[in-house]
């Protein structure tokens, strides 16, 4: 459908029309008073704000229906400051609505793009000291030019690589080796497999040899979770079976997602869920994803006991865990 | 002349001898201004910007931005002798040993959602109204640049604390960095100077967070006021407002007034929100280690669609001679991320594309008289609901006691299906306003009054329009939709090739509208009477 007419004639601005303030002295006078009780409300809270600053202890809590229990010196130092701020804005709003002109004013509004006469002179312009400075008739110059401009970026870009180490093998590796002991985080001390009872479920940590710290770092790859079923729970394959202990299975706790640690463990249905994405592994099948956007199990690391009876690492983790990553071999 | 004129004159004299801005200051001050509340929207995000530059600012004297560790000995007992990063430390020092340290904390966070909601909210207004149509593309580019900013920012921001919240964030970034293909690990490996979670992070990004993207935000609002002011503001459409002129109030005094008040008036609600509403309480998380993480882990709102998808990913990832790609991470954390907001960048110039129209328009658009755009926002809108509400679906479940896995699912299917319905059916709404209208002009308004005719028969009574309402409902152009693209004399199809037959398709599409009334139709109607 095509305009097949012009618009209703525009009728044209309303008429203005006068507030009281602009006609009655006395509604003038009113609002004149209006905004200065305002200000000083701003007053009020601005001694409000230094009285709670100076005034009220920091160590007074009152309770707020909904909020909870409150600290009552920092509560008044912020309402002190939101009314000394607030009503400001508020008078100068009121001013300017009541008492300032409220007549509406018209500008007028030209076209955004240039005369055509200005535009051909800059055209002109350019193309004059341009063909001033010759570059195309110096193509010598023009090309060398764009190659050193391209170049001298590589230069910052260069310097950002001392950001970090290469990642060389790290993320393929733990601390876990065989043999190595299985300690309690916190409180890095051995375990043994009467510890933990059916159905419980342990943070673990490999042990360090003596003067070795543990960083960050070591926790975001180390980190284990053993839980302990009843052995006939398992689903199994014979060589995974094989890597439990009297029912106790070792997943590392860093999800195969995005690498949060999978820490929500329902005991009735077996079911580990990681609280950032929600994947959901179920333990009794090693791991298996049986929702969410996780797409591998949960790496499984082979348990079993060493001659003190404490449980150990049979070998270290047999693939990568945390995230994926380009390099990441998953068969 | 009295003494202060005088006074006031002489300073005038003084700056302008030495600037010659009088001319300059002249037009300044009496630039007119339209007034409408929708335009508030964006002084909003200018205003609580500056309240982030001066509370951020406070809060930098006492925040250490280290992961060094250390032992905590401050007040809040709870924590006392824990081992965390001097960054957690010293912002539990904030927090409970620097007066008015925790109500700083609360305002810059929420000055943080309250910049972000108004961005958003100003970005709708521009989008609904085409206020981004020519000549303001270059402004709305730089708009959608600084709400991609203001997401980095604030996620920045919070992770600053070193909260086991944030940290957990920061662990998930770092896996999205490390499923970039090939270079992944690589840059995982510099951006954390090493493993994950290293010593070094959050010094890097306290300078990215105070330094460099304020610096840059500083230029884009900077450029895109300048622009506004260039290009004078739009303005909504009504009797006495054209396309060649303004209409409002001139900026002194009426517009110093209402803005620098509205300055206050945001800067007081910001404070009272931080002083009655907690925000982030980092003591109750603790510190940060991989080892932990607390139930309901969620980040702040304006990160929460893009949660939302990463979480209803389908576990996606091709195994293939030795390496990993991880679909379930690049689709909907980068991917799709991309899509939309390089598509948002350009729709300007796919609508000018459409319509075929390359001229200038400073009167805003009635939402119902754009159906396709509007439908378009709305599909938009549903996408990003449905997608942070799969952000939040862990909280939901718990709240009113529903599946997880429902929700999941419910979101799955719903982020496909419902954006399209809500295309439909914005569409038709728009369209039976636009039939709404047409009634309203042609047969006056309903006014609720019923008459009894003598012979028994019951009407009700309609009112015309002011002549202001009428003009008001009719003002806009229905442009004409291109021709569609047909087989030419020589049987040859596509004559103009698929490009045009597209453009063609879509303005046809584009321009669905109900026509307005025409002059022989109001003619028609009043000899009725």
């Amino acid at each position: 459908m095509t305009n097949e007419i012009a618009p209703l004639t525009d009728p044209g601005l309303p008429e203005h029309i006068h507030r009281k303030a602009d006609v009655d002295p006395k509604a003038a006078k009113k609002a004149e008073r209006q905004v200065g009780i305002l200000f000083l409300l701003s007053v009020l809270g601005t001694l409000l704000f230094i009285y709670a600053y100076v005034g009220i202890d920091e160590s007074i809590f009152i309770f707020l229906p909904v909020m909870g229990n409150t600290n009552a010196h920092q509560l008044f130092l912020g309402l002190g400051l939101a009314m000394a701020l607030f009503f400001i804005g508020m008078a100068a709003v009121h001013w300017a609505k009541t008492l300032m002109p409220d007549h509406e004013v018209i500008d007028h509004r030209k076209e955004q793009r240039s005369k055509d006469e200005d535009r051909s002179a800059f055209v002109s312009t350019v193309k004059e000291r341009a063909g001033e400075a010759g570059l195309g008739r110096r193509p010598f110059i023009k090309r060398t030019m764009g190659l050193a401009l391209g170049l001298v970026g590589l230069s910052p870009i260069l310097l950002l690589r001392d950001l970090g180490p290469l990642p060389e093998n790290e993320l393929n590796e733990t601390n876990w080796k065989a043999g190595t002991r299985l300690v309690t985080d916190p409180g890095d001390r051995p375990i043994k497999p009467s510890d933990l009872e059916v159905g419980g479920v342990a943070q673990v940590q490999p042990a360090f040899p003596e003067g070795k710290e543990r960083h960050l770092d070591d926790i975001a790859k180390d980190s284990v979770l053993l839980i302990r079923i009843r052995p006939e729970e398992f689903n199994l394959d014979p060589e995974r079976l094989s890597w439990t202990y009297e029912g106790i299975i070792a997943f590392s706790k860093i999800c195969s997602h995005m690498g949060c640690a999978v820490a929500l463990y329902e005991q009735t249905t077996k079911h580990l869920l990681c609280p950032c994405h929600q994947s959901t592994f179920d333990v009794t099948r090693a791991a298996k994803v049986i929702f969410g956007p996780a797409a591998r199990p949960l790496p499984q690391l082979a348990i079993g006991v060493d001659s003190e009876g404490y449980l150990v690492a049979k070998a270290p983790f047999n693939e990568a865990v945390g995230p994926s990553f380009w390099e990441r071999d998953s068969k | 002349m009295s003494a202060r004129e005088r006074v006031a004159g002489q300073v005038a004299n003084y700056v302008d001898e030495r600037t010659g801005a009088a001319k300059w200051l002249k037009k300044t001050l009496t630039k007119v201004f339209p007034d409408h509340w929708s335009f508030m929207l964006g002084e909003v995000v200018l205003y609580s910007f500056i309240i982030l530059l001066l509370s951020g600012t406070f809060l930098t004297f006492w925040f250490d931005p280290s992961m060094r560790e250390v032992e905590y000995e401050g007040s809040y007992e709870p924590l006392s002798g824990l081992k965390m990063s001097a960054a957690y430390a010293s912002t539990l020092h904030i927090s409970f040993d620097v007066r008015g340290g925790l109500l700083m904390r609360q305002i810059h966070h929420w000055a943080a959602l309250i910049f972000m909601a108004a961005m958003v909210a100003h970005l709708m207004r521009v989008f609904f109204t085409g206020a981004f149509r020519k000549p303001r593309e270059f402004n709305w580019i730089i708009g959608v640049g600084l709400l991609t900013l203001g997401i980095v920012e604030g996620f920045l921001g919070y992770s600053l604390p070193d909260d086991l919240l944030s940290g957990t964030g920061i662990r998930i970034a770092e896996a999205i960095i490390q499923a970039l293909p090939v270079v992944g690990s690589y840059l995982a490996y510099f951006v954390f100077g090493g493993a994950f979670p290293g010593e070094v992070f959050i010094q890097r990004i306290y300078t990215v967070h105070i330094l460099l993207i304020p610096g840059i935000f500083l230029a884009l609002i900077t450029a895109h006021l300048m622009l506004v002011w260039y290009q004078k503001h739009t303005q909504y459409p009504g009797p006495g407002r054209t396309e060649k002129n303004v209409v409002g109030y001139p900026l002194m005094p009426v517009y110093m007034a209402k803005a620098g008040g509205f300055f206050f008036i945001v800067f007081g609600i910001t404070a009272f929100l931080g002083a009655v509403a907690s925000i982030n309480p980092i003591w109750l998380y603790g510190p940060y280690t991989p080892g932990q993480i607390s139930a309901g882990s969620q980040p702040d709102w304006y990160m929460g669609w893009l949660d939302g998808l990463v979480r209803m990913a389908p576990p996606l990832e091709t195994h293939a001679f030795g390496h990993t790609i991880s679909w379930n991470i690049l689709i909907p954390g980068l991917i799709i991320p991309g899509i939309i907001f390089t598509g948002m960048a350009l729709y300007p110039f796919i609508e000018s594309w459409m319509t075929g129209d390359k001229r200038e328009h400073h009167l805003l658009d009635r939402p119902r008289n754009a159906p396709n755009r509007t439908a378009l926002g709305a599909m938009s809108i549903t996408f990003m609901l449905v997608a942070l509400i799969n952000g939040g679906n862990d909280l939901i479940a718990t709240h009113f006691a529903l599946s997880i896995n429902q929700i999941m699912w419910f979101t799955r299917i719903g982020i496909i299906v419902l954006p399209p319905l809500a295309f439909v059916i914005t569409k038709r709404i728009c369209l039976s306003l636009q039939r709404a209208d047409r009634e309203k002009v042609l047969h006056g308004r309903e006014t609720g009054r019923l008459v009894m005719l003598p012979h028994g028969e019951f009407i009700e009574v309609h009112e015309p329009l002011s002549p202001e309402k009428a003009y008001l409902l009719t003002q806009h152009e229905q442009l004409p939709a291109l021709e569609p693209v047909v087989a030419d004399a020589n049987g040859v199809r596509n004559p103009k090739g698929a490009r045009a037959k597209l453009q063609a398709r879509l303005s046809q599409a584009n321009q669905e509208q109900i026509a307005k009334p025409t002059s022989k139709e109001m003619l028609e109607i009043e000899d009725h009477h």
